[in-house]
């Protein structure tokens, strides 16, 4: 029989109904169910049960009024024992998950480095964070010598990490492009004499995107995110030239040519690949058109996030923009399904969810590591936690030059301390371990504080998760009729 | 007995809190987000 006391359900079993079927995720083992109506509403009234008194309550079963209008007590035991069963074998009610902090080498090991190869753009995109390219700074490029120390201190401080990353950023890196061919062959040399290799990724805008650079990327395995908005005109009022006029015309042909190269691109992101991100906006709170418009395209991997503003931006979201958001995530879940069933399958990087091939619990304590496993370099040699701060001195880690000065350990110790512990939104809710606290930028941009989360985020990332479970409940389903 | 519930995915993941932690993994933001932490995105590389 279940045993549920002192157990907090809404902290450890999410229950809801997405797409007329009833999905119970049990937060601490990972596992996923389908619920039918009955028990459904049996758990629904034990958390509302226990929402209104204490979680302490013995008999909690026996004030369990309501549901004996569709229950008999017959299929009330019956339920309670099937739950029971399931709690046993830890897949549902399962035991919390012991609360360890993660633990980490008193030195920061650094596996994985944003390049900002360019402080410079060639679009003005009204929501870009890095101040249209130059991060609030001067307009400048980075040097071959500045690049070539980035990657030593990358190998210096990556300890036994046999692979390491590095992603070309900016701006737009593609202005720098000598400098990046010339990084590459250095990258590969340091890292082979070591021992290890480093994995390069590149996000660009596709405007310089041309066929000598396309066979330079394939050649040297490059993965690339492209920049791309989705329809025409929203992308082309928040992603014009200097000049004003929109890039959707002269970008699209250049990213779709690049697409076609990859077609076996991993909807993981691992690998080789490609992924075109797009950002949504106040002014698109029906961005599942714009994930539509790329995927008609024939584009396959395909990100479309919400912008990360300042509530004064006229583009920043609202509180009444919500419904409407999570209208669009449910119609894109719906879309996704229908799209695979007539043999236009795409993926929509956020319905991407590793369950039980996902993460280790450690990993999804630690989170993207910035800070101490991850930093950004400005174009001048300054180290940052990631590339969202960059141009923040109050977050500004230290510097190439001189390359042997080290790290401020008291921000090191702040971004490490940054967990789901020390939030206290996140200890008991029950996306917890997917969203890992959420982006460190993005509380920060909205609370000021590395441990108070962007609420608005919070609801976002629920929505997102619920639709990635249905999916995989109705990829299971499918896979059952077949 | 009829079932009431259909278990679609098993999951382990309390577990890996002792087994996990080797750091293979791809480092969330590298990927295609570029502006959320989305841990749970990502597959173990293991």
């Amino acid at each position: 029989m279940l045993n549920i006391k002192n157990y907090n359900i809404k902290k450890n079993v999410h229950v809801y109904r997405q797409g007329k079927i009833n999905i119970a995720y049990d937060v601490n083992s990972g596992s996923l169910h389908v619920l039918d109506d009955k028990t459904y509403c049996l758990i629904q009234e034990m958390i509302e049960i226990q929402d209104n008194n204490c979680l302490s309550i013995d008999g909690l079963q026996k004030e369990m009024a309501k549901t004996e209008e569709i229950l008999s007590a017959g299929e009330k035991e019956e339920i309670l024992l099937e739950l029971g069963e399931l709690q046993a074998n830890n897949l549902l009610f399962s035991q919390e998950a012991l609360e360890m902090e993660p633990i980490y080498p008193d030195l920061p090991v650094i596996k994985a480095m944003c390049l900002h190869v360019a402080h410079d753009c060639n679009l003005r995109c009204k929501y870009c964070f890095a101040g249209t390219g130059s991060f609030g700074g001067n307009r400048e490029l980075m040097s071959i010598d500045t690049g070539k120390l980035a990657l030593d201190f990358l190998l210096k401080h990556c300890g036994n990490r046999p692979q390491c990353e590095v992603d070309f950023f900016g701006g737009e890196p593609l202005l720098n492009m000598q400098v990046i061919r010339e990084l590459i062959a250095y990258g590969k040399r340091i890292a082979k004499e070591a021992g290890k290799s480093i994995k390069f990724t590149l996000t660009t805008n596709a405007v310089l995107l041309t066929d000598s650079v396309i066979d330079f990327l394939e050649t040297e395995r490059v993965s690339v995110v492209l920049s791309l908005d989705g329809r025409k005109e929203i992308n082309d009022r928040m992603r014009p030239y200097p000049n004003g006029n929109g890039s959707y015309d002269s970008i699209v042909p250049k990213i779709l040519n690049f697409a076609r190269k990859r077609p076996d691109t991993s909807p993981y992101a691992i690998g080789k690949y490609y992924y075109v991100r797009g950002t949504y906006t106040h002014y698109n709170t029906d961005f599942y058109q714009d994930v539509l418009h790329m995927a008609d395209l024939g584009i396959k991997r395909i990100s479309v996030e919400p912008v990360v503003a300042s509530p004064e931006d006229a583009f920043a979201f609202r509180e009444e923009d919500m419904a409407k958001i999570q209208e669009s995530y449910d119609i894109l879940g719906e879309k996704v399904l229908e799209y695979r069933q007539k043999g236009k399958e795409f993926s929509f990087f956020h319905f991407n969810v590793g369950l039980d091939k996902g993460p280790c619990l450690p990993k999804r304590l630690s989170g993207c590591g910035a800070g101490h496993e991850y930093v950004a370099i400005s174009p001048e040699g300054g180290i940052y936690p990631c590339h969202q701060f960059v141009g923040q001195e109050k977050y500004r880690l230290g510097s190439l030059y001189p390359l042997e000065a080290e790290l401020k350990e008291d921000i090191i110790q702040e971004f490490r301390k940054a967990h789901i512990y020390n939030k206290v939104e996140c200890r008991s809710c029950w996306a917890r371990y997917s969203c890992s606290g959420g982006c460190h930028a993005a509380n920060v941009a909205f609370s000021g504080e590395l441990t108070k989360v962007y609420s608005l985020g919070c609801e976002l990332q629920k929505k997102r998760l619920e639709v990635a479970f249905y999916l995989k409940v109705k990829e299971a389903q499918q896979q059952i009729l077949i | 007995m009829t079932r009431h519930i259909q278990t679609i995915i098993k999951g382990n993941l309390s577990a890996t809190i002792k087994t996990g932690g080797c750091g293979k993994c791809q480092t969330s933001c590298q990927s295609a987000c570029k502006t959320s932490c989305t841990v749970g995105n990502q597959v173990c590389e293991k």
